[in-house]
């Protein structure tokens, strides 16, 4: 009986699109043999969604990108929390976003389609976080549950494929009241993104760098969770346009000799061989992975004294929302 | 602003460092000495990254090496941008030692064939034979300057300038796992499939990386590469063994 109960409780995936992988935080220490960070492209959101669902704050939670799904309750009562502004609903009823529900056997979470910013939509954002109270039943590799689909890495081992039952730890799942995330905590539209100068800046022209800072860039349709492309203002590329390879991460900002930049997102490759005019601080890295192709935005530069005082503003208020 | 300031000048003693101290972001921090593909230089590295870990900070998530550099993540509320290059500074005055001990590797490598569409022509470019390359390319003793780009992807240093090769134009859009390959001045042992510039005259049965094995990884930055030939027979028999998840290249060092 209690085999039976195993593989008929969870969340059953009623429909969704190859836009729905499982991430958490990222796979940490394993960089020097190739393999990449990946986990949340807005980091922040999937620890508010696990906030929401009672859980630690790294839980693999559904990460999803633009399209919708539709999930089914199989256990006698399961929460959910979903961060990002996707329209929801409950068995066809509209509940409001950033918020945490508990759901009966039988019941229906449905997440619509977002593409905040589109010409007719008042939303902001690209990417939505399901969070499960208890999180998913699933085997880290290397300390990750993060999916990287190029090499196969993390997730539930396959693709999360309408009708599939994904596990879910009940028996972990903490007994807490259902929740709203703070106004302040919710992400609001903007056409600011904050850097740090370098790490090879000084390889670019004063011009370059006025450029960079002055001038709009509209996001492009070839972006993806390995970079964002940026297009409408075209920076000189410095020198040859390359330099011995070197540790990359995300958020630098790498110019190419075509001249238009990328910005390194959540799965960009260990090492990189473009310079870098900036890197944008982590709190906006999750602002910038919100972005829709053709929004555009610019650049501000900060001292990196402000970005880690902005970073220490941005945890105290996660902090307090969590009651740590 | 200081922020894009360069650290040339360690504290304190006033004596020239032999590395750059960058920001990158406010979580990481990119500390670069010469600027050259040496390995005297890729020592440096590698002996500051030991030095670092040996130190066991709790601010300090993860260290990243290339040829030339390290890129130091840390936490920014547990440990300041400046501590961590005084950290460094202080590292590299403390003369610090040798890593790890150096390991040598003989790697099995199966030249031409179908996973060798370049090497006829790469002969060609170079006033050479097919033969003449394996032969010059399979007596080198290589230096693994990295690991990276993709899973066990392993980039060799000390190629024969006879075999100095540039990339292809147009990248191939995969390339199979374990491609024996040149780019540049540098070797490539492959990992899995991935689209690649570089060009392949050959393929090994070891899986550089094995993610069933309980160390996925067995090649790190700093070791030396040895290749073994062999023919189409012992390439089958080896990556049968290799699929069931055993290591097929041989350690020529100690192992502890």
């Amino acid at each position: 009986m209690t085999q039976n109960e195993t593989v008929t409780t969870g969340l059953h995936v009623l429909r969704v699109t190859a836009l729905c992988q499982l991430q958490d935080l990222g796979r940490v220490g394993y960089q020097s043999f190739g393999v990449t960070r990946c986990g949340a492209m807005d980091r922040i959101s999937l620890r508010l969604a696990n906030i929401l669902a009672g859980n630690p704050e790294h839980t693999p939670c559904l990460e999803l990108a633009l399209a919708g799904a539709v999930f089914e309750v199989c256990s006698r009562t399961m929460r959910l929390a979903f961060v990002g502004d996707f329209p929801l609903a409950i068995n066809g009823g509209p509940v409001k976003s950033n918020a945490s529900y508990t759901l009966a056997r039988g019941e229906r979470f449905t997440i619509s389609a977002c593409r905040g910013g589109a010409a007719g939509s008042d939303r902001f954002g690209s990417h939505g976080y399901l969070a499960v109270a208890g999180g998913f039943e699933v085997k880290p590799q290397m300390g990750s549950c993060a999916t990287h689909a190029r090499t196969g890495l993390g997730g539930f081992g396959q693709d999360i494929s309408t009708g599939a039952l994904l596990p879910v730890r009940l028996a972990d799942a903490p007994i807490a009241p259902d929740g709203v995330l703070p106004h302040q905590l919710v992400r609001q539209g903007s056409d600011k993104i904050r850097v740090v100068r370098g790490p090879q800046d000084e390889q670019f022209s004063v011009a370059s760098i006025a450029g960079f800072f002055s001038g709009a860039f509209t996001l492009q349709h070839q972006s993806d969770r390995m970079g964002y492309k940026l297009g409408g203002n075209v920076i000189e590329s410095a020198g040859d346009g390359s330099i011995i390879s070197e540790p990359v991460s995300p958020g630098s900002v790498q110019v190419p000799a075509s001249g238009d930049p990328i910005v390194l997102m959540a799965d960009c490759g260990t090492i990189g061989g473009y310079p870098r005019i900036a890197t944008v601080i982590s709190v906006d890295q999750g602002q910038l992975a919100q972005f829709t192709p053709g929004k555009a935005f610019y650049f501000e530069e900060v001292s990196l004294e402000e970005s880690q005082k902005i970073l220490q503003r941005k945890e105290q208020q996660i902090a307090a929302f969590a009651g740590r | 602003m200081l922020c894009g300031l360069i650290h040339s000048m360690a504290p304190e003693s006033g004596r020239q460092s032999p590395v750059e101290i960058r920001p990158v972001g406010d979580r990481a921090l990119l500390a670069a000495f010469e600027n050259r593909i040496d390995p005297v230089v890729s020592n440096q590295v590698l002996n500051l990254k030991w030095a670092l870990e040996q130190q066991s900070h709790d601010g300090i998530e993860e260290i990243v090496c290339s040829y030339r550099t390290l890129l130091i993540y840390y936490d920014p509320l547990s440990l300041t941008f400046n501590a961590l290059s005084d950290l460094v500074h202080n590292l590299l005055r403390e003369n610090i030692g040798p890593a790890a001990p150096q390991r040598r590797w003989r790697i099995p490598v199966c030249y031409g064939g179908a996973a060798a569409p370049d090497l006829e022509n790469l002969a060609q470019a170079h006033g050479l034979t097919a033969e003449e390359v394996i032969d010059i390319h399979g007596a080198t003793l290589y230096r693994v300057y990295l690991v990276g780009f993709s899973p066990g992807w392993t980039f060799l240093g000390g190629l024969d300038e006879r075999l100095h090769t540039p990339r292809l134009a147009t990248p191939r859009a995969e390339v199979p796992a374990g491609c024996i390959s040149i780019g540049g001045q540098q070797g490539m042992i492959g990992g899995l499939a991935m689209p690649s510039g570089w060009n392949l005259i050959g393929q090994t049965p070891e899986r550089t990386y094995a993610p069933e094995r309980k160390a996925p990884f067995f090649m790190a930055a700093g070791d030396e590469v040895e290749i073994r030939q062999i023919d189409k027979t012992e390439y089958a028999h080896l990556a049968s063994k290799a699929a069931q998840g055993l290591r097929v290249s041989e350690a020529l060092h100690d192992t502890e």
